[in-house]
C-alpha cells in the first residue's frame, strides 16, 4: 500500500476553542444580559417562588422543542404539535367523563401523541411528502377534530392525584415539570450528540441523497423522529392538561410557532443539518426570561406576540450575520 | 466604461473577427484576449500568482494543469465572478474590467462551466434565453422568438433536443447540450469550454468537437480546459500550462508532445498511465441473474470473481449507472437474484447491500458520494458507526483511528481530519469516498466513473490502488465511458446499449473498436462474438 510519511492531525482546533465561538456562548451571554436586565427592571424579578413560576412560560414548549430539534435537523418539521397535545388533551378530558384513572389518562396522552406522530411520519416517509404541507393539513385536522368533540365546551373533572404533573413540586421549588425538562434535555443530547442515531440525524439534514447512499436508513430514522415528536407533544399535553386542570380545545394555541422560535433561537438551521440540545436549553430561558420580564413590567400579551414575532425573524437573521462575522 | 470609447457594437465585432481570423497567420495574430501578471489570493492560499493568458481569434487553446493549479480561478476572473488582485486584462489591446458577471457577458466572455446552473422546471428554451430573453417591441419576452432561436441554437450544435421539453426530462449529457446552447445564445467571441465533455459519452463528444471546429471558424476564441490529453492534442491549436497557481509554459500544441506537456504540469514525468496487473480472479463472489427493470435495463446476468476487475462501458444513458444503483438497493428492480458467495440474498435498500458486502462508489461525488458539509472523520465512518460505536454510543477516538488508517491509505491529503469534506479538492473528495467504503471491508465495490473531473496526477493513484484492490482480492466493477480506461483496466468488460447487455468482451476481443461498435450498435457482421 501506499506508505506515507505525512500524518493528518485529527483536528486543528480543541473542541473547546469550537464551542468557545459557538452560538451558544453567544446565547448564554444574551440569556445572562437578559437575566441581569429583568433584575433591574423589577423588584420581584429575584424571588424564588417567581422565578420558578416563570420557568413554566417553557417547560412544556421545551419538551417538544428538544423532539423537534432533531426533526428539523434532520430536515424535516412538525407543524401539528400543538394541534396534538389539544387532541390528545380532549382524549384524556374524554375518558376521564368515562372515569378513567390517573394512569389510563398517562396512557391515552401518550398513546394519542404516537399516533399522530405516526401518522405524520407515515404521510412523510410512505409517501414522500412534504412535512411542512403534511403538518400543516394534520395541524388543523388534529385540532378541528377537538373542535367538533368540544365545540365550545370544555372538559374538567381530572383526578386530584392527576394534577401533580403540572403543579407538583419534587424538592422546595423545584417543580416536577423542571425536573422532567432537565432529564429530557440531558437524554436528547446524549441521543444527538453521543449516539449513532443522532450522527445519522446530521448526515441526512446535510444531504439526504447522501446519507442514503452511505447505507443509512433514512426514512426509517425519520419516521421514528415524528414518532418521537408525537410522543413528546403527548408528553407536554399531559403536564399542561394537569397544570390547567380543564380542556379546551384552543388549548397550547398557536405553541408550534413559540417551539419552533425556541428550536432556532437555539441555533439550529431551519434549513436542516445543524444544532445543539444545549443551544435550545439556553434558547428555552432566553425566551421564558423574556416573556417573565414583559409580563412583570406588565406589558400586554399582544404587545409580546410582537415581540415573540420580531425574535423569530431576529434569530433566522442572527445566524447568518454571526457566520459573515466570523468569516471576515 | 461607456460611450467614449470607439467600440463597434458586438454585431459589427463579430463580423470582423470573422473576416479577419481565417487570413492572419495564427503565430502572428494578435491575441483578442491578454491576462498577464495576474494575481488572486484566498486566506490562506494564493491561487495565481503573476499567469499569463493569451487566446487568439479562431484557435483553441488548451488550459492544462493539475486540479488546484489554478484553472478554475482564472475562468471565474475571465467571467468576472472574482476580482483578481493585481494585473491586466485586455480585449483587443485595451485594458477591461469585469466587476460582474453581466459586464464580461456584455464583453462577449461565455463560459460553459463543469456545473452550469440550469433550471429543471423551465423548458429547454427557457433554460436557454433565461436572463436575456428576446423581447416584443412591447417589452414583453417574445416567445415564439424564444422558440425559434432556442431551435437554431441547438441545430447549429447538432443537438436534437426539443426546445419546448422540460429540462427535468433530459438526461446529463443533454442538459449538457443545453448548457453549451446557452453559452453561445449571448453573442460571444470568447468561449470557455470547462471540462466540457466530462459527462459525454464518445459519440456526443465527436458531436461537440465538431461544434467547437464550427466555433473556430466562426472566429471566436476558444479557452478549453481539459484532462484528458487525447483530446488536448486532437482539439487545440495551443496550449498553456499552470501549475500550483504560476504559469508554467504555453505555445503552439505542435511544438509539444504528450510526455513534454505532462512533465510541465506535473513537474516529473508519469511514465505509465495504468498500473501493471497481472490478473489471477479467485472464486466466485457475485453472481447476478436476470435483472429487469419495467424502464431502465432488461436481462443483466453476469458473475464477479474475487480480484477481478470488471469493466461496463456503454453511452451515457445505457442504463449502467441505473443497473449498479439497483444493485446497491437505491433503485428497486421488477426481476432478478443476486448471490454473493453462492448465497442468494435481497437487497431492497443501500444499507441491505452494506451489509452484504456490496459498496457503491457513485459518479455525483458531491450529491451522493459525500455529505460535503460533515467533517471527514464523520463521513469515513458513516456507514461502520456500528463497528466503531459501543451500544450505540459514538466512541470518537475509534473513528478517528478508523479514518486515520483508510484515508492515510489512499495518501489523502488535508489539513485535519476534522476538515470538512467540501473543502477538499474532487480528487481527495473521491479518496473519501472510497476511504468510506473500504473501511466496511466490502467484497464487492462498485465505482461508478471513478476518475470523472479528476486530475491526472490523482487518476494515476486512483487506478493505482484500483489495482491493489483487486491484488487483495476485493471483487471490482467499474463503470466507465473513457475507453483507455476501460482496456487500461479491467480484465473483462460488459458493453451495455439501451438498458442490455450486448457483448462481453475478454482478451483479445477487447478493443477501441469493438467497444465503440457494440456500444453503438453498429453491427460489422464479421466478428460476431
Amino acid at each position: 500500500m501506499t506508505t506515507t510519511d505525512r500524518h493528518i492531525p485529527d483536528r486543528l482546533q480543541s473542541p473547546l476553542q469550537t464551542r468557545l465561538k459557538s452560538w451558544e456562548t453567544l446565547l448564554l451571554v444574551v440569556a445572562v444580559a437578559i437575566f441581569i436586565a429583568n433584575s433591574f427592571a423589577s423588584p420581584y424579578f429575584l424571588n424564588a417562588w417567581n422565578l420558578s413560576d416563570a420557568t413554566f412560560n417553557f417547560t412544556e414548549k421545551a419538551m417538544i422543542a428538544f423532539a423537534m430539534a432533531l426533526l428539523i435537523i434532520s430536515g424535516e418539521i412538525d407543524l401539528s404539535v400543538a394541534s396534538i397535545i389539544a387532541l390528545a388533551s380532549t382524549a384524556m378530558g374524554a375518558a376521564v367523563q368515562y372515569g378513567a384513572g390517573t394512569p389510563e389518562l398517562i396512557a391515552i396522552g401518550l398513546g394519542v401523541g404516537l399516533l399522530c406522530g405516526a401518522f405524520n411520519g407515515a404521510l412523510v416517509t410512505g409517501m414522500g411528502l412534504p412535512s411542512i404541507v403534511v403538518t400543516i393539513g394534520t395541524m388543523s385536522l388534529f385540532r378541528g377534530i377537538s373542535y367538533i368533540v368540544l365545540g365550545d365546551q370544555a372538559y374538567g373533572g381530572y383526578p386530584s392525584d392527576f394534577a401533580w404533573f403540572g403543579r407538583g413540586y419534587v424538592w422546595w421549588v423545584i417543580s416536577f415539570e423542571l425536573v422532567l425538562f432537565a432529564v429530557l434535555a440531558v437524554i436528547y443530547a446524549v441521543i444527538l450528540h453521543k449516539t449513532n442515531f443522532g450522527r445519522a440525524i446530521y448526515a441526512i439534514g446535510n444531504n439526504p441523497t447522501g446519507a442514503l447512499f452511505s447505507g443509512i436508513r433514512v426514512a426509517r430514522i425519520k419516521f421514528i423522529l415524528f414518532l418521537l415528536t408525537g410522543l413528546m407533544s403527548g408528553v407536554a399535553a399531559i403536564c399542561l392538561t394537569s397544570r390547567l386542570g380543564s380542556t379546551r380545545p384552543s388549548i397550547a394555541f398557536g405553541w408550534e410557532l413559540e417551539i419552533v422560535t425556541m428550536v432556532v433561537l437555539g441555533g439550529v438551521s431551519i434549513l436542516g443539518g445543524s444544532g445543539s440540545i444545549p443551544g435550545v436549553v439556553i434558547a428555552a430561558f432566553v425566551m421564558g426570561l423574556v416573556t417573565f420580564g414583559l409580563g412583570l413590567l406588565n406589558v400586554p400579551g399582544i404587545v409580546m406576540s410582537i415581540f415573540i414575532g420580531l425574535l423569530l425573524i431576529g434569530v433566522i437573521a442572527l445566524p447568518r450575520l454571526w457566520s459573515r462575522m466570523r468569516r471576515a | 466604461m461607456a460611450g467614449a470609447a470607439p467600440t463597434p457594437p458586438g454585431d459589427m465585432m463579430q463580423m470582423h473577427a470573422k473576416d479577419v481570423a481565417p487570413k492572419a497567420d495564427p503565430a502572428e495574430a494578435a491575441p483578442l484576449l491578454a491576462l498577464d501578471g495576474i494575481v488572486k489570493t484566498f486566506p490562506g492560499v494564493r491561487a495565481l500568482s503573476e499567469v499569463e493568458l493569451r487566446l487568439y481569434p479562431g484557435q483553441v487553446t488548451a488550459l492544462v494543469g493539475e486540479n488546484g493549479a489554478g484553472k478554475s480561478t482564472i475562468v471565474k476572473i475571465l467571467t468576472g465572478i472574482y476580482q483578481p488582485d493585481a494585473g491586466e486584462i485586455r480585449l483587443d489591446g485595451r485594458p477591461v474590467h469585469f466587476p460582474t458577471a453581466q459586464d464580461a457577458t456584455r464583453a462577449g466572455i461565455t463560459a460553459i462551466h463543469q456545473e452550469t446552473v440550469l433550471f429543471d422546471e423551465l423548458s429547454v428554451a427557457e433554460n436557454i434565453f433565461v436572463g436575456h430573453a428576446p423581447r416584443t417591441r412591447m417589452g414583453l419576452i417574445d416567445w415564439p422568438e424564444i422558440r425559434r432561436r432556442a431551435r437554431e441554437i441547438l441545430d447549429g450544435i447538432g443537438a436534437r433536443i426539443d426546445p419546448d421539453v422540460k429540462l427535468r426530462e433530459l438526461g446529463i449529457a443533454s442538459k449538457h447540450l443545453v448548457a453549451i446552447a446557452r453559452a453561445l445564445s449571448v453573442d460571444a467571441r470568447v468561449v470557455i469550454m470547462d471540462e466540457p465533455t466530462a459527462a459525454l459519452s464518445q459519440k456526443e463528444i465527436e458531436e461537440l468537437y465538431e461544434l467547437v471546429e464550427t466555433l473556430k471558424a466562426q472566429g471566436k476564441a476558444i479557452l478549453f480546459i481539459s484532462h484528458k490529453f487525447d483530446e488536448i492534442f486532437r482539439i487545440a491549436d495551443r496550449y498553456t500550462v499552470f501549475r500550483d497557481g504560476q504559469f508554467v509554459g504555453g505555445g503552439p500544441i505542435s511544438e509539444v508532445d504528450h510526455d513534454g506537456l505532462v512533465r510541465m504540469m506535473v513537474g516529473r514525468s508519469v511514465d505509465a498511465i495504468f498500473p501493471a496487473r497481472t490478473s489471477a480472479p479467485g472464486d466466485e463472489v457475485l453472481s447476478v441473474e436476470g435483472f429487469c427493470h419495467p424502464t431502465e435495463f432488461d436481462g443483466i446476468s453476469f458473475t464477479l470473481r474475487r480480484g477481478e476487475i470488471l469493466g461496463f462501458y456503454g453511452l451515457v444513458g445505457a442504463g449502467r449507472s441505473e443497473f449498479m444503483q439497483a444493485l446497491f438497493g437505491i433503485t428497486k428492480a421488477s426481476a432478478g437474484t443476486i448471490r454473493i458467495g453462492g448465497m442468494e440474498i435481497r437487497i431492497a435498500s443501500p444499507a441491505d447491500a452494506v451489509r452484504n458486502g456490496i459498496v457503491y462508489v457513485p459518479e455525483d461525488r458531491g450529491k451522493q458520494g459525500a455529505i460535503t458539509a460533515l467533517p471527514i472523520f464523520q463521513n469515513v465512518t458513516l456507514p461502520s458507526l456500528a463497528r466503531t460505536s459501543r451500544k450505540g454510543f459514538l466512541r470518537l477516538a475509534e473513528e478517528f483511528s478508523l479514518a486515520r488508517r483508510y484515508t492515510e491509505r489512499l495518501d489523502l491529503r488535508a489539513a485535519s481530519l476534522d476538515t470538512e469534506v467540501g473543502m477538499l479538492s474532487g480528487g481527495n473528495q473521491q479518496k473519501v469516498v472510497v476511504a468510506k467504503w473500504l473501511a466496511t471491508k466490502p467484497r464487492v465495490i462498485i465505482l461508478d466513473e471513478p476518475t470523472k473531473g479528476i486530475d491526472i496526477g490523482s487518476k494515476a493513484a486512483v487506478h493505482e490502488f484500483m489495482a491493489e484492490l483487486a491484488a487483495e482480492g476485493l471483487a471490482v466493477i467499474m463503470v466507465s465511458s473513457e475507453i483507455p480506461e476501460i482496456l487500461g483496466m479491467s480484465d473483462r468488460v460488459i458493453v451495455m446499449r439501451e438498458g442490455r447487455m450486448v457483448a462481453e468482451l475478454e482478451g483479445d476481443d477487447l478493443s477501441p473498436e469493438t467497444l465503440v461498435r457494440h456500444a453503438a450498435g453498429i453491427a460489422e457482421g464479421d466478428t460476431h462474438a
